[in-house]
């Protein structure tokens, strides 16, 4: 044990508690498992193209979840993922597809073809849906803003409802709060008990951490209690709110976590010209999904296959 | 000025067109791709102190040191002025202190109107598109908007589909009636020329681009073409402007020269 560390714990048993007591470490399968039922309205890539919990929601598929709704923003290939999947019932988003290479094929399938089943959209814009979850973080009803004033986003979300200032009669759009069951966040560092350092763009993730019943936490590193607590500005949300840490280092692949690993920007290209027919997101499905057990053996696939086209010139 | 260069592509030509929209000193809120690229133009020649927001939750007042296949790659947040929430930087923008937006887009209408959603009925569409994204915030609240749009027919259209973001709606004080607080697009800047918008909202020709002409912008646009009366030819990319866009993006991957 280091000197900080020895001090870190000796101040943590002076306030009558100690680190690794009431421990929410867990694995991503009992993580999953536990907090993720069927049905519920869970936020994934609250960071838009950062940091998206690729590892988590790859659980869910493996765990066969159905009737989810999906939030967020930005969440570059995982809602089309989930959605190819037969996961999805309802996405509540700001824009699906995959970010550097076009449109979302699954994505696509599901709205006009119900391929695997239909999908309800419900579109935000990315400003609406931060106002929606941060309403709910606030335990406010809804909050006005101006923005998508005479676009068609209203008329078609129940939940954009074209209202007037009580202050002066002018237009406005009251976003109506929006309250998800769970929040997934991929982070940098946890502790068992919850708290989390995330930096990088923060995109909606302290709004969704707030706004949900529960936190779900994955992180690249798992350390010792006290540590993240030193610098508490940085904890991105209360750590009561947490009910499991998983650790899961590259749980984010492949987009990139700020401080530890870059995007991947050929396994997005892949993915794009596989998914473009049915059976071949199905293929690709199988091959980094279903058919690998869980994280480590997926980045096992991923290294003996960078390890073969370096040997192939 | 640096001399014109010889050898470029429609999708060049647009980004240094857009880049020239940009003001030294102004806060800009760039989108992904095109967008992001013409800032840089801009950055390093003519707008030294405009900073950028993306709408992940960064603001950028350097460039960043190479391409971004995103606008949360590792790139764009080391250097970055501040790392925040979305709600903070799209907030400012709702604020009312965003100068100017660039956005693309998939189809636009002779008002300015984008839609990124979907293409034909919506309960039944032909294509379901990603979205709005930040795009329907830009072009309701930023001081004015820079549309960027590769010009094919299919995409010029006299009405869209469905506005997510909004340009001038109908025309005729659209936005002022509808009190949009954002002025409105002031550019639509495309593969073939450069649109500007009269005072009823209606988009007329001020330019074609020097591989292009009037003629064929007129059959590439789902609209009766109008023209400026002083029409003229966008000037082409100089030497300077090209060897930016080439100097982030070596093999073309957005500006689409070896695809």
């Amino acid at each position: 044990m280091t000197p900080p560390e020895r001090e870190i714990l000796a101040h943590a048993e002076s306030r009558g508690t100690s680190p690794g007591t009431d421990s929410k470490r867990t694995t991503m399968a009992e993580a999953i498992a536990r907090f993720v039922p069927d049905g519920s309205r869970v936020v994934l890539g609250a960071c838009l193209e950062a940091a998206i919990p690729f590892a988590a929601a790859h659980e869910l598929i493996r765990q066969h979840r159905r009737n989810l709704t999906l939030i967020g923003p930005i969440s570059d290939i995982l809602f089309d993922q989930l959605i190819g999947a037969g996961c999805v019932d309802r996405a509540i988003v700001g824009w699906v597809g995959n970010v550097s290479a076009g449109l979302a094929h699954c994505f696509r399938r599901a709205v006009e073809q119900s391929v695997p089943r239909p999908l309800a959209v419900q579109d935000h814009s990315n400003l609406s849906l931060g106002l929606a979850l941060l309403a709910a973080g606030l335990g406010a009803p809804f909050i006005p803003t101006r923005s998508l004033l005479g676009s068609d986003l209203p008329r078609h979300n129940p939940d954009l409802v074209p209202g007037t200032s009580p202050l002066d009669g002018s237009p406005l759009i009251f976003v109506r709060s929006l309250a998800p069951d769970v929040t997934i966040l991929h982070v940098q560092k946890a502790d068992e008990e919850g708290h989390a350092w995330l930096w990088g763009n923060l995109g909606v993730a302290v709004e969704a951490a707030l706004a949900a019943d529960r936190v779900l936490i994955t992180a690249e590193e798992v350390v010792p209690g006290g540590v993240l607590t030193e610098d508490p500005n940085r904890v991105v949300a209360p750590a009561q709110k947490v009910v499991a840490v998983v650790e899961a280092p590259g749980g984010a692949h492949p987009s990139p976590v700020i401080g530890y690993t870059e995007r991947d920007h050929e396994f997005f290209h892949e993915y794009h010209r596989r998914s473009r027919t049915l059976e071949g997101f199905n293929a690709w499905l199988e091959e980094w999904v279903l058919g690998v057990p869980n994280l480590e053996a997926y980045h096992e696939r991923l290294e003996a296959r960078r390890t073969q086209s370096e040997a192939t010139p | 000025m640096s001399p014109p260069a010889q050898d470029y592509s429609p999708m060049e030509q647009m980004i240094v067109a857009a880049s020239r929209e940009i003001a030294d000193g102004e806060v800009v809120f760039v989108g992904m791709r095109m967008p992001m690229l013409a800032f840089m133009v801009a950055k390093r020649l003519h707008a030294p102190r405009a900073v950028a927001y993306f709408e992940c939750g960064l603001l950028r007042e350097t460039l960043p040191a190479k391409l971004l296949y995103t606008l949360a790659d590792p790139a764009a947040f080391a250097g970055a002025g501040w790392a925040t929430q979305t709600t903070y930087v799209l907030g400012q923008l709702a604020a009312g202190r965003v100068d100017v937006a660039l956005v693309g887009g998939a189809q636009v209408d002779r008002f300015g109107n984008i839609n990124t959603t979907y293409i034909g009925d919506s309960r039944q569409p032909t294509v379901r598109l990603p979205g709005g994204g930040g795009a329907s915030d830009f072009a309701s609240l930023a001081g004015r908007l820079i549309l960027m749009m590769p010009h094919e027919r299919r995409r010029f259209v006299p009405r869209v589909d469905y506005i997510t973001s909004p340009g001038y709606g109908d025309g005729n004080s659209w936005r002022e009636r509808m009190r949009l607080p954002g002025g409105g697009p002031s550019a639509l800047v495309t593969t073939l020329g450069l649109f500007r918008f009269n005072e009823s909202g209606e988009a007329y020709l001020a330019s074609y681009h020097p591989h292009a002409s009037a003629e064929q912008i007129a059959a590439e646009t789902g609209w009766p073409l109008a023209l400026a009366p002083d029409l003229g030819v966008t000037p082409p990319p100089t030497r300077e402007e090209l060897s930016i866009i080439r100097e982030y993006d070596p093999v073309g991957f957005w500006t689409g020269r070896d695809r």
